[in-house]
């Protein structure tokens, strides 16, 4: 089967630190990655690479088949990749609505005419829009659907988590790199939130998602797959069990013994 | 469920009572020649702000106005005319309520770049400027029918901002408010020096005329006169009206939603596609274009135009009426920009002093009300539609 995602001697570097160190990847479609790896390991580097944030120094990155080495962000969410940031960064003076409608962005018809004259068009988008946004957040929780219109501002922070996971849901990608979804959260919020997450991907079985996170057991849970980093190389790869079990990997979370 | 109910409760009679208290005030407070009358209605008038504001009946008129914005809109324009056949033969009035008008369509225009995208902009007076410069030469040069006139004016204030547009975008924040104060202050200067344009003493601008029909006479309709400023005051009037539409319509579109994301978040922005420059360089230019238009109409109105009017310290004018009246609010924009034009020409007793006062009032309203006096709602697209 080829690979959804194929990064090959990807490297990053900033001044004397390598972030990304010839890191190779390789993503099938369908599947759930987990990576993992201490902090400052290349994880969140390895998501702003790929999304075109940065400029990787070497290496080259394709996507179901398409070189998007060093693609602006704009190209690499039109291909089909979307994603949510580590720290939450939803526009909170916004309605939920409105956040989730900056994901949809290539949806939408962004045309000055069509935006300013042709008002019922635009209603009829405005309300295929509404009723996308409104089910997908339904999914999540039905008491942010009923309040889709209110700033994000007042919501606890797993409701703006669900939020952002909807904003980059919403245009159907591909790929979903999710950066740390649970961080900061309870245990509670962080099970209610992964079942949201898997309810998602039994609806969708088409999305390949890779999540950097640092919960083990949410990684045991969700992923068919996992990668370990470790100052920006491939220290381990295959499922959570072995992965867990490999001495290379304790040894880079534990300290040598 | 509760919020829907209340929801349905807002009427159209805040909104409407609100509309009528103001415009009765402010045709009181037009009409008072006594600087002791005019200090006490001024009390009054923030008295009756802040004990309304106490008793929620702002709250209840702003959702009235949000609920029912396109009646009140015509009932808005109502009240225009009704000041104006108040004031129907007072050239000095009429005049300070076209400066008002036209004040609020520059300021729209500074709305849609700071405001929404975000994009400072402290060289607004210099594009005001560029327009009446144009009406000025133009109507003395060339031919060319006053209404395109005036096009052209927005055109240009484009084009010439669209040389700011390399420093504008490849700075950030404070850096790019600094090129527009060094343009604003080069602009002036360069006016002073050229010649062509009248150095410091500036112009003459001839008065319009759209299809024979001179706007510097007085209109005689029977036994009733008007000021020939009633021409410009119309015109003015259809102007604002036309240009808040639009603003309207660029917020409540994919569009307006544009630009908040660039002006909040510009790299998650980019992460879903949006194409940064193009939005900046988009908002900028319409911004500059009704700016112009609105200083083409102005040159014409105040038939003479010199570099003393359009200074850096005008722009900070245009500026703090953004800040006070509420940034990305048009309805806050009317009411500051009123304040801010009316009460220092009627206080003459302060004239000297006003600046003084603009200070005052942009600290105090930063300090106690960051969001303005008429803060901006969250965008509702249609705002009567429901799921």
């Amino acid at each position: 089967m080829t690979a959804l995602l194929e990064a090959r001697g990807l490297s990053k570097r900033f001044g004397g630190v390598l972030a990304l160190d010839g890191l190779d990847l390789s993503v099938a479609p369908n599947e759930i990655i987990g990576l993992i790896g201490p902090n400052g390991s290349g994880k969140t580097t390895f998501f702003n690479v790929i999304t075109g944030i940065y400029d990787a120094d070497a290496g080259q990155v394709a996507f179901s088949g398409a070189d998007i080495t060093n693609a602006s962000p704009r190209t690499v969410y039109q291909a089909g990749i979307s994603r949510t940031f580590q720290r939450s960064r939803l526009s909170l003076p916004l309605s939920i609505f409105d956040n989730i409608m900056i994901g949809n962005h290539k949806r939408l018809n962004q045309g000055l005419w069509f935006n300013l004259v042709r008002r019922a068009e635009f209603k009829r988008e405005f309300e295929v829009a509404f009723r996308a946004a409104h089910s997908l957040v339904e999914v999540f929780e039905p008491r942010l659907a009923g309040r889709i219109f209110e700033p994000v501002a007042g919501l606890p922070m797993i409701d703006r988590r669900r939020i952002e996971i909807c904003r980059a849901l919403i245009s159907e990608p591909k790929l979903l790199l999710l950066d740390e979804p649970f961080a900061g959260m309870t245990r509670d919020e962080t099970s209610e939130l992964m079942k949201d997450i898997l309810l998602v991907r039994e609806r969708n079985k088409n999305l390949t998602i890779i999540i950097v996170e640092h919960e083990m057991g949410v990684i045991e849970r969700i992923t068919n797959r996992c990668v370990v980093l470790n100052f920006g190389r491939k220290i381990g790869e295959g499922p959570y069990r072995e992965v867990a079990a490999d001495a290379q990997v304790q040894e880079a979370y534990l300290g040598a013994a | 469920m509760a919020g829907e109910t209340e929801k349905s409760r807002v009427t159209l009679w805040p909104g409407l009572i609100a509309l009528a208290a103001a415009t009765g005030y402010f045709i009181a407070l037009l009409a008072t020649e006594n600087q002791v009358l005019i200090i006490s209605l001024l009390g009054v008038g923030m008295a009756a702000v802040l004990a309304a504001a106490w008793l929620q009946l702002l709250d209840s008129a702003s959702r009235s106005f949000l609920d029912y914005e396109d009646a009140l809109g015509g009932f808005a324009i109502l009240a225009a005319l009704a000041v104006a056949a108040f004031f129907h033969e007072d050239h000095f009035v009429l005049l300070l309520v076209i400066t008002v008008l036209l004040y609020t369509v520059a300021t729209l225009g500074l709305n849609i770049q700071f405001g929404y995208a975000g994009v400072l902009n402290f060289a607004g007076a210099s594009f005001f400027g560029i327009g009446a410069y144009t009406s000025a030469v133009l109507n003395a040069h060339t031919a060319l029918p006053h209404l395109i006139v005036l096009v052209i004016g927005g055109l240009l204030a484009a084009l010439i901002g669209s040389l700011l547009l390399l420093p504008v975008l490849r700075t950030r924040g404070h850096y790019a408010a600094i090129v527009t104060i060094a343009f604003a202050l080069l602009f002036r200067t360069f006016l002073e020096v050229n010649d062509v344009l009248g150095g410091p003493q500036g112009m003459q601008v001839p008065g319009m005329k759209i299809l024979g029909w001179a706007f510097n006479n007085n209109i005689e309709i029977g036994k009733i006169s008007l000021s020939f400023y009633m021409n410009y005051y119309v015109l003015s009037l259809l102007l604002l009206i036309g240009v808040f539409v639009v603003v309207r319509r660029l917020d409540r579109s994919w569009i307006g939603l544009n630009l908040d994301a660039l002006r909040l978040d510009e790299t998650a922005a980019s992460c879903f596609g949006l194409d940064v420059v193009r939005w900046k360089i988009t908002a900028f230019l319409i911004g500059n274009f009704i700016i112009g238009i609105a200083g083409a109409l102005f040159g014409m109105v105040g038939s003479f135009v010199a570099p003393n009017n359009y200074t850096f310290a005008d722009s900070l004018i245009l500026v703090s009426i953004l800040l006070l009246g509420g940034i990305g609010n048009p309805w806050g924009l009317i009411i500051a920009t009123a304040i801010v034009v009316v009460v220092p020409e009627k206080l003459q007793t302060i004239q000297e002093y006003r600046f003084l006062l603009y200070a005052l009032l942009v600290i105090a309203v930063l300090l106690f009300r960051p969001e303005g006096l008429l803060p901006r709602p969250v965008r509702r697209y249609f705002p009567r539609w429901r799921p």
